[in-house]
């Protein structure tokens, strides 16, 4: 698996770190309550196709979101978080 | 029909003409006192329990493809009760228990074999882990051995003991551990249902789960409509989707693990070996190829099938224990989808809709557990109220931060595991 990075281009998987779903950049109010910070830290939608994930390039230090598909592993597209961020 | 050596032998007699099917192959009945999602191992063992056990008949087993053809006939057939915190290990305990009595209970080999299983140790911090688990072990009335490495050494002398990474110290020798032909157990499973009177319904595959004032009322399947009283998901690596049906989010994410197995090989490998620091485990199978798997692909997937760079990293560390495998060749690899729960525990519960019923979250350890597995769903489903050595395994635990059993002490998170 190759993963083009939006800094460096095409990349071998091995120099990548994985986090898990982007929702993760999602993160509640501190005072949202139970039932929101329990959807966000531990529920999931674990989708059998397209889905968003976080994953980390070593090399260049900076953590992209990844749009991929988890039954044939396509990746569909890349940008890095610090642009949603911004 | 009743197997038996005496049956073997007759019908070797017979030209073999008078073997009937294992199992029948009915048609769906619109009604069930009960319905299992998922024909795979632990399915197929709550079917059976529940008829055998609590003396319900009325039950269908929904298969969307061919039994027994998911992670049940994909793993590395590793049947051990080596685990540490209280909740995992008198479930394992009670599981290995019915190990031993299977193959007669079900009137079926399912070639359970216990070789003994060896964990390696390589630091002095890892020794007193591991001798703090071996009396967990003991304590929960199951067996334990502290080896040191001459202990180690004189069961498994073609071990590289003196490596420079991880030297080997030692390891906990657990007698009872071993291996078990993972089909068969399927079959087994399936057979002994289908006798008690379970229908099993393959190609039917759930595509909605009826919901009528916070009830369930049944499913919806390519095969049409089937009411039920009481459905249970036992869907492994597909919680996520089944769930769904039913309006829920799970604590599970779905990765991808692999396995490989060797081109057959006289025997060398007597026991289940594994090498925690490279995160390999060994052992040879009947047919004489050498059955290994390693960590997860870890990222999230349904390909049932993983990349080359955890394939040569499983080959690394293989050649790191065992120098002399690097001769024999690679036969086949294969991927499977694991259900990772937060704390790499189970989840045997009931859910919020009155009557559906929750088995998932079964990591990359779910086979050992098949027989206990069903055994605690089935006695959930039947008396309404959670085994003695499952009650811990709570959906809302994660929520409520209650009763984590977090075995690895990584960290109750989901990229952790």
């Amino acid at each position: 698996m190759r993963i083009p990075c939006p800094c460096c281009g095409s990349r071998d998987r091995r120099e990548f770190t994985y986090y898990g779903a982007s929702v993760f950049l999602d993160r509640p109010a501190e005072d949202a309550g139970l039932e929101a910070w329990d959807a966000y830290l531990h529920l999931r939608d674990n989708p059998a196709g397209v889905t968003r994930d976080l994953w980390y390039h070593d090399p260049c230090q900076s953590w992209i979101e990844v749009e991929r598909d988890t039954v044939t592993h396509a990746i569909l597209s890349t940008a890095p978080v610090a642009r949603r961020r911004a | 029909m009743r197997y038996s050596g005496f049956r073997v032998f007759t019908q070797g007699l017979g030209g073999n003409k008078g073997w009937t099917p294992a199992w029948r192959r009915p048609d769906p009945k619109p009604d069930y006192d009960i319905v299992i999602i998922g024909g795979g191992g632990h399915g197929l063992s709550t079917a059976y329990y529940l008829a055998r056990n609590h003396g319900l008949r009325n039950i269908a087993v929904l298969e969307k493809g061919y039994l027994g053809g998911g992670n049940v006939g994909r793993n590395t057939t590793i049947v051990r009760a080596n685990y540490f915190l209280p909740g995992n290990s008198e479930f394992y305990s009670h599981s290995l228990k019915l190990w031993e009595g299977l193959e007669r209970e079900l009137n079926y080999n399912v070639m359970h074999s216990q070789r003994g299983l060896i964990n390696l140790f390589h630091s002095d911090g890892q020794r007193d882990a591991f001798a703090r688990r071996g009396n967990a072990m003991l304590a929960q009335g199951d067996d334990a051995v502290l080896l040191d490495r001459d202990g180690v050494r004189r069961m498994v002398p073609y071990l590289d003991f003196e490596q420079t990474r991880f030297p080997i110290y030692g390891g906990l020798y657990h007698p009872r551990g071993g291996t078990a032909r993972h089909d068969a157990v399927a079959w087994g499973y399936a057979r002994g249902a289908d006798r008690l009177g379970v229908d099993l319904i393959q190609n039917c595959e759930v595509t909605g789960i009826d919901i009528q004032n916070g009830r369930v009322t049944g499913v919806q399947t390519t095969r049409g409509a089937i009411r039920a009283r009481k459905v249970a998901m036992v869907v492994a690596g597909r919680s996520g989707q089944v769930a769904a049906m039913a309006g829920m989010r799970l604590p599970v994410e779905s990765h991808i693990l692999q396995a490989f197995v060797t081109e057959g090989l006289k025997p060398v490998i007597d026991h289940v070996i594994s090498f925690g620091m490279g995160h390999f485990y060994i052992s040879q199978s009947d047919k004489g190829g050498l059955v290994f798997g390693g960590d997860l692909d870890f990222y999230a997937s349904y390909a049932a099938r993983g990349n080359l760079p955890m394939v040569e990293h499983v080959m690394e560390a293989g050649m790191t224990l065992m120098p002399m495998i690097g001769r024999a060749r690679l036969l086949r690899s294969w991927g499977g989808i694991m259900d990772m729960s937060p704390d790499g525990s189970p989840i045997i519960d009931t859910t919020h809709v009155d009557g559906l019923y929750v088995n998932t979250g079964w990591n990359y350890g779910g086979f050992k557990a098949v027989p206990a597995s069903g055994w605690c769903l089935a006695h959930l489903m039947a008396t309404g109220t959670p085994h003695p050595v499952a009650a811990r395994f709570r959906l809302d635990r994660f929520r409520t931060g209650r009763g984590l059993m977090d075995e690895e002490g990584t960290g109750a998170q989901h990229n952790l595991h």
